[in-house]
């Protein structure tokens, strides 16, 4: 079995960061991720993709390079394709690689897992040619690869991102239908202080937009009623904007509204997660270096609550800070000074996070989608069966796998979990905290029964 | 561009090609990519099909989290999105849900 002294899944921002920061105060760790390379969701790739398409992924991503480069250290084993699935309190990770299971040990653990989109159940979202946005961005930050005839959809600055960089790319999408309205823009002014911080993305974002406008893209707002057409393939998007109903023609439809923590791993172990009404999902609670509860089990990234990829890569190292002096590494003085500077920056980061989130709600048109929608991806399981679910009295999702296998396929609740949890409160009157969550429980990806029985191997010699 | 194709390559690779069989058709397609990518850029529109209605599906998040891409290698359902290109790749359409697999 390996050992660390610092056990990091996830090599986005904030696993890199951790992972650097912690090698620096001379602690040993062992740095998981299931992609072939480090990045993460934001900086995907970036090692190979700055270079051959750099001009067109912008100045946000190969910002990216250095925390790359910062990994190559004595003291970081990176493994990657390495899928994580089972993790417990006592720092114990088993996870696969090639189709081998490897069992490794650490004295610390950090959850570094990151985000995942915020899910958007509309009719036809799961027919071939609908992706989410940043499915897109990941086609084209590692693949070089751009829809021809794509509609984008939904709302928030990843949108304006897709866009921008797919007219950048010379491959413009033909529309871009946003869900926000003016009215959420003005509600976010309120946060006045928010906004002021703020200014550098609204100007970020708004020459995004004049990139996508220039380039001839159509551009809807407050769109309702958005579902996508087909058979067997997405064939047009059709929705109401301004009283008119429209219909756009496509090969691909590219959906956002948002991204939510990936919570996965932190309920695996038990972590307490509480609902957010601003972000709108379930959050949990780290103190403020990341400690979850468990001793040896940390938290750092979006994975524990959006702020974004330098909010990200600044808990990973204070998480790492705080792992270096449990371990005697450190002086609590010393991680004091370290940490301050960094203190600072992360609440002048997060500043931005009310008005953001204010300005581009998700699109209510899918956290309450209509009866014949499905919701649970994997199990076709549809908005009207949850209603009807909850009008036989039951009162959370682990009981709506009973009534109906919502959350049951191989994605585990990851696309459902939040539509199951709201359309349950929304019909039992119920408060999202009230109503709860899926239970999450290893192995947290599907494993060959061959894994198993390597790991369980590893356990019993040396664990 | 060829218009037929969903998808603009915008850094075609045309050095490493490798052949590999999706559902008993020959794609040559470049080693180390991405498979879900190569088979999307190839034109290749359903990845498999759902248990409960046999509805296509293809992937929709390319980050492994929706289990959409799902296809069989070797007898092993696998995450197209999480699989890399190699010479020789046997690849058909998954028509289980795929979850522990019973093969493995
Ligand atoms: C698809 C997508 C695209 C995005 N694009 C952008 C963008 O262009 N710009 C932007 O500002 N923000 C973007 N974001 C927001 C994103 O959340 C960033 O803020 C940032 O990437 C968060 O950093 P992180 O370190 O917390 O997590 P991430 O960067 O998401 O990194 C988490 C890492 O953990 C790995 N991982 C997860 N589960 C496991 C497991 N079980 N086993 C092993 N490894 C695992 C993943 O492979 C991933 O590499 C995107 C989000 C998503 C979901
Ligand atoms: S596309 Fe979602 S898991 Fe592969």
């Amino acid at each position: 079995m390996k050992t660390a002294d610092l056990i990091v899944i996830g090599a986005g921002p904030a696993g890199m960061a951790a992972a650097s920061t912690a090698a620096d105060a001379g602690l040993s760790v062992l740095l998981l991720d299931e992609q072939p390379r480090a990045g993460g969701q934001i900086y995907r790739d970036v090692k190979r993709a700055a270079t051959v398409r750099g001009h067109i992924l912008g100045q946000d991503f190969t910002e990216g390079l250095p925390l790359v480069e910062g990994i190559e250290k004595q003291g970081i084993t990176q493994v990657f394709g390495a899928t994580v699935w089972s993790i417990d309190a006592t720092g114990k990770v088993a996870c696969s690689v090639n189709g081998q299971g490897i069992v490794a040990r650490g004295l610390r653990v950090l959850l570094a897992t990151g985000a995942l989109e915020r899910p958007m159940p509309i009719p036809g979202w799961t027919l071939p040619g609908v992706m989410t946005a940043g499915a897109a961005q990941i086609l084209l930050k590692q693949s070089g690869l751009v829809p021809k005839r794509a509609v984008l959809a939904g709302s928030g600055p990843l949108l304006y991102l897709i866009a921008a960089q797919m007219v950048r790319a010379g491959v413009p999408p033909l529309a871009l239908v946003e869900t926000q309205v003016r009215g959420d823009f003005i509600a976010a002014l309120r946060h006045s202080v928010g906004a002021l911080r703020g200014w550098r993305y609204l100007l970020k974002g708004l020459k995004m937009l004049r990139e996508t406008e220039r380039a001839g893209v159509l551009r809807y707002r407050g769109a309702t009623g958005i579902a996508v057409e087909g058979e067997r393939q997405a064939k047009a998007l059709t929705f109401t904007a301004s009283g008119q109903s429209h219909r756009i023609a496509c090969d691909t439809v590219l959906l956002h509204h948002g991204v939510v923590p990936n919570t996965q791993a932190a309920r695996s172990l038990g972590v307490d997660h509480v609902w957010s009404d601003r972000q709108a999902c379930f959050v949990p609670r780290p103190d403020q270096w990341g400690g979850t509860g468990h001793d040896r089990i940390l938290i750092a990234g979006d994975g524990a609550g959006i702020g974004g990829a330098r909010v990200a890569e600044i808990a990973g190292r204070l998480a790492a800070l705080r792992v270096a002096t449990d371990l005697g590494r450190m002086t609590g003085p010393e991680r004091d000074a370290q940490a301050a500077p960094l203190f600072r920056q992360r609440n002048r980061e997060l500043a931005v996070r009310p008005f953001l989130d204010t300005a581009y709600p998700p699109y209510t048109g899918a956290l309450s989608p209509d009866d014949g929608t499905i919701v649970c991806r994997c199990e076709e399981v549809t908005a009207g069966d949850i209603r009807r679910f909850a009008r036989l009295g039951c009162k959370g999702p682990n009981q709506a796998k009973a009534f109906g296998r919502a959350g049951m396929g191989p994605c585990q609740g990851r696309y459902c979990g939040l539509a199951v949890s709201s359309l349950l409160a929304q019909e039992n009157d119920a408060t999202h905290d009230g109503t709860g969550y899926f239970r999450v429980r290893p192995p947290l990806k599907p494993v060959t029964l061959g894994e198993l029985a390597a790991t369980e191997d590893q356990t019993g010699r040396a664990g | 561009m060829n218009n037929a194709l969903p998808f603009h390559d915008l850094s075609p690779d045309t050095a490493s090609l490798v052949n590999v069989r999706f559902d008993g058709t020959e794609y040559a397609l470049p080693e180390g990519a991405n498979l879900a990518a190569a088979l999307l850029a190839a034109g290749v529109t359903v990845f498999r099909t759902t248990p409960t209605s046999q509805a296509p599906r293809a992937p929709y998040c390319m980050m492994g989290a929706c289990y959409d891409c799902l296809v069989k290698i070797d007898g092993t359902t696998r995450q197209a999105c999480m699989t890399e290109v190699r010479k020789g790749l046997i690849v058909e359409r998954a028509h289980t849900a795929g979850g522990v697999d019973e093969n493995g």
